[in-house]
């Protein structure tokens, strides 16, 4: 059975305090198969980020059911959730987050720490990823080293390092200039034409253009 | 994610902050030098003390007058009841089976020409008492036996008492004034050195007859005696105490053998290692809270940095792992380089004084102190563990 993420009736209910609640997500039910590309847009506050939040395993819908590779994932445990993290999906963040005073290469291998990887092959792998976006001849640069689009570049071939079955970016040109902007989402189509399974997070609608699909979100429903 | 990987990782963040981590481990720096130092000096002492009585060779005991540890008599003064007459009886008693000696001691002025010494040690023994203490004569002899009976006026005199009398002249077969009677030196005895500050050599020895009869000393300050075979050491010390029984009583005098002093030396070093090993280590407690300190605030700092490990993969007990083992590698390398201070600062002593550093004080510090890491690394490593990785993510 090919690879699918699915989301079924899934709600997420933040507790405010004093009695107070707030709802990102409504009711969404969302179906992703392998090899797709899909922007969901939304303006801010929309339930954009939940949404990636909980697709990511780094939150747990408050109702509902999210079915990663045809497993439940609410009753797995913390510990399973870190491996399938590290396994399965690929994070890129709007500010790269990328580890400072450590290297282009390092900071691409540091999920293999976390998978068990030996030191030696972690780094060849790591010089493979960045030569796939173009980063060949930056392995040992810091990030202060390198410019917003390079940084982001870093941070895709991070998140590609374990060849996980779906990559989640969230606004991932959020801080670029529109040039890199486009340089970047080159790379998602490259890797997506690749077979990699993409689902992009942006307000912006020319970017999320780029995908193949496009889902809107707003008031935490998708439209 | 083996335990070499969180080593290496906990080291580069380390190293990332150079200035800091020195001021962190300052505090288990001061308290492991502390503790070395002082146990290297206490153990040194001991070494020091150990070796002084076992030069006197293990079959000698003593007899002193009163009870060590016992009861004291009104006024917090014991009377010296301890005569001629007991050190007799003992040694008739102990015939064939042990040498008997009797001192008597009291502090005097001695002259030479214009040389003045003041509070020369005097001690009035008898001719067998340096064989007894096994001392060696860097100049002249030994009292004979007829010298000693005939309450002879010959002096022998130690280093300190020679310098200061005779300066870098000649003092054997010279008089000196001792009160107002005059002794002839007949032998200078080897340097001993000085114990708690006390100088062990500015004494001045004569007959015991001879002092007895200038100074009315008709109190004994300590008696001799040396058994002949070392297996009949327990005995001897029997027997000694059964002749001293028939006229004296048991508060009256103490009969320490060398076992005995060396377990009293052993004693009072061990009590002085904890005082001194303890107050050393509360530094350590208070190090291992500064440690504390910074990791806390390490891990507020890193908090974006944890979060995105969660989010790559990390589960919360690597991460717990990997600030547990910052801080103890913190408070090891602490401890490292307080032991190497130690050592240095207890070998610039030792030119003064004897020092030791003993092997178990740095297993004891260096263990101390990476416990003192592991502890005070819990709370900040749970800290960081239990961090949200979404709220960790958004922190600025």
């Amino acid at each position: 059975m090919a690879f699918s993420v699915k989301l079924i009736s899934v709600d997420k209910i933040y507790d405010q305090g004093e009695g107070l609640e707030f709802q990102a997500l409504k009711k969404i039910n969302l179906t992703i198969t392998k090899g797709e590309f899909i922007a969901v847009i939304g303006p801010s506050g929309s339930g954009k980020s939940t949404l990636m939040h909980i697709l990511g395993l780094l939150d747990r819908p408050t109702a509902g059911r999210y079915e990663l590779d045809g497993q439940d994932t609410s009753k797995l445990s913390e510990n399973h959730l870190a491996k399938i993290r590290n396994q399965k999906i690929g994070f890129v963040f709007q500010s790269f987050n990328l580890l400072p005073r450590t290297s282009a290469l390092e900071n691409v291998a540091l999920p293999l720490i976390y998978s068990g990887v030996s030191g030696k092959e972690r780094l060849e792998r790591a010089k493979k990823a960045l030569e796939r976006v173009g980063l060949g001849d930056k392995l040992y640069s810091k990030p202060n080293q390198l410019s917003g689009g390079q940084q982001q570049r870093v941070a895709i071939a991070r998140s590609l390092i374990n060849n996980p079955e779906i990559i989640l970016a969230d606004e991932p040109t959020g801080n670029l200039d529109t040039k890199t902007s486009f340089e970047i989402m080159e790379i998602f189509k490259k890797l997506n034409k690749e077979g990699h399974t993409i689902i992009l997070i942006t307000h912006e609608t020319e970017i999320a253009k780029q995908a193949k699909k496009i889902i809107r979100i707003k008031d935490g429903e998708i439209q | 994610m083996n335990i070499l990987e969180i080593f290496s990782l906990s080291i580069t963040a380390i190293l990332a902050n150079r200035m800091r981590t020195l001021l962190t481990i300052l505090g288990i720096v001061i308290g492991v030098t502390s503790v070395i130092l002082l146990i290297s000096v206490v153990t040194g002492l001991k070494s020091f003390i150990t070796k002084e009585i076992q030069g006197l060779g293990s079959n000698l005991m003593f007899v002193i007058p009163g009870k060590v540890g016992g009861a004291r008599s009104p006024g917090g003064v014991q009377v010296n009841r301890l005569t001629m007459q007991d050190a007799t009886n003992v040694k008739n008693k102990l015939a064939g089976q042990a040498e008997v000696s009797a001192v008597v001691q009291k502090v005097s002025t001695v002259k030479y020409l214009n040389k003045i010494d003041k509070d020369v040690t005097l001690v009035g023994v008898q001719a067998n008492y340096p064989k007894l203490i096994s001392v060696t004569f860097v100049k002249g002899r030994p009292f004979t036996i007829s010298e000693e009976s005939g309450g002879r006026r010959v002096a022998i005199i130690g280093t300190s008492a020679e310098e200061k009398l005779f300066g870098t002249n000649s003092s054997l077969g010279k008089t000196i004034s001792v009160g107002n009677v005059k002794y002839e030196v007949i032998g200078v005895l080897e340097k001993r050195g000085s114990v708690f500050g006390i100088d062990q050599d500015n004494f001045v020895a004569i007959p015991l007859s001879a002092a007895q009869k200038q100074f009315g000393l008709d109190r004994l300050n300590t008696i001799y005696i040396e058994a002949n075979k070392t297996e009949e050491v327990k005995l001897v010390q029997k027997k000694a105490a059964a002749v001293l029984l028939k006229r004296l009583s048991e508060d009256d005098f103490t009969i320490m053998t060398q076992e005995q002093t060396l377990s009293t030396v052993s004693q009072i070093t061990g009590v002085l290692t904890i005082a001194l090993g303890g107050i050393a280590a509360i530094s350590l407690i208070v190090g291992g809270i500064g440690i504390m300190n910074i990791m806390l605030v390490s891990v507020t700092e890193r908090t974006r940095e944890i979060g995105l490990r969660k989010a790559l993969g990390a589960t919360p007990s690597n991460i717990r792992t990997q600030f547990l083992i910052e801080a103890t590698v913190l408070a090891g390398l602490g401890g490292i380089v307080g032991i190497i201070l130690g050592i240095v600062f207890s070998l610039i002593i030792g030119r003064f004084i004897t020092t030791s550093v003993p092997l178990w004080s740095i297993a004891l510090s260096f263990g101390f102190s990476t416990a003192v890491g592991i502890i005070f690394g819990v709370a900040p490593a749970i800290r960081a563990a239990k961090l949200d990785p979404i709220q960790a993510l958004r922190y600025e």
